[in-house]
């Protein structure tokens, strides 16, 4: 096939950067909510830890998270 | 252990090198003469295809070196490469779809050897996760997943040359030949400048996943560990209403 011209291959090059550009930040995206979902967690776990700690010494203040 | 040391700088180098490579792309490499602007797609189809192969034989060898060591981090490793590659494996199903189309007017041609080898490579990785994921064992589940990886991961090279070896003529274009493709210096230099940009971002992202996968795996540990305290921490806790 001969070259397409720039007014034709434009949409083409565009569409193929764009769909790499979109697949990294979808990615980057769900590890992002995974991180934020894995701090809720780690705060969840540590407030357990408190929580046991002030069982064990009931004088204990809470530590801030 | 730790994953994620360095990840911050890599994770900067990655996104200077991307931004340093498109720019070349746009900005300082010629357009090709027999394909014109369309061929701009070349810089980011088969770097991303070169490192999504080299993920899976990646994957092989820390597959193997699980089984030889039996050291979890290498299953870890082997897990998240292949999944890294997966991933780039659709951009670069994707960008050589959209390429085919502009330049030989078909999204898919069937009877090009290259492209169906990537897409069977490509669809034998997509078994993994069933594979892996069928297995509840954690032990068996990272052994079996580990025996695929290292068949598979053997599997990608041999696939590829055999591809080489039984076709003289086809449409799909040569890069890795003894001429380096027969391409400019300028061309030749942005090419390399996108491939080590696309080493960089799987190296990023596999360490990005790794460190994430890592601490869910300690929090889940200590998790445990805490429930099975509790229930002598709250006998001896007192009573309130």
């Amino acid at each position: 096939m001969p070259a397409l011209p720039l007014d034709d291959a434009g949409p083409y090059v565009a569409a193929a950067y764009l769909i790499f550009l979109g697949l990294v930040l979808v990615y980057v995206a769900i590890m992002a909510s995974k991180v934020a979902r894995l701090g809720r967690d780690i705060e969840e776990l540590s407030e357990l830890v408190d929580d046991a700690d002030i069982e064990r010494e009931p004088g204990r203040a809470r530590e801030p998270a | 252990m730790t994953f994620g040391r360095g990840l911050k700088p890599l994770s900067i180098a990655t996104a200077v090198l991307l931004t340093g490579a498109f720019a070349l792309v746009f900005f300082y490499a010629p357009n090709d003469a027999d394909q014109g602007f369309v061929q701009k797609i070349f810089y980011l189809h088969v770097p991303l295809a070169l490192v999504a192969l080299g993920g899976f034989v990646a994957g092989g060898f820390y597959g193997l070196r699980f089984l030889r060591k039996g050291d979890r981090a290498d299953d870890l490793r082997s897990y998240v490469v292949i999944h890294q590659s997966v991933i780039l494996g659709v951009g670069v199903l994707a960008t050589g779809m959209i390429w085919a189309k502009a330049s030989w007017g078909h999204w898919w041609v069937w009877d090009e050897p290259t492209l169906v080898a990537f897409l069977i490579v490509f669809l034998l990785y997509a078994c993994y996760w069933p594979l892996r994921f069928s297995i509840e064992d954690p032990e068996r589940q990272a052994r079996y997943a580990a025996v695929f990886a290292v068949i598979a991961g053997a599997f990608v090279p041999l696939n590829f040359a055999a591809v080489r070896f039984a076709q003289e003529a086809v449409t799909h274009p040569r890069v890795l030949d003894q001429s380096g493709g027969a391409m400019p210096g300028d061309m030749r230099l942005t090419f390399l400048l996108a491939l080590a940009a696309m080493v960089c971002l799987i190296v990023t992202l596999c360490k990005f996943e790794l460190t994430a996968k890592h601490a869910r795996i300690r929090l889940r540990a200590l998790r445990r560990r805490l429930a099975g305290d509790e229930p002598a921490l709250r006998s001896s806790a007192p009573t309130t209403v």
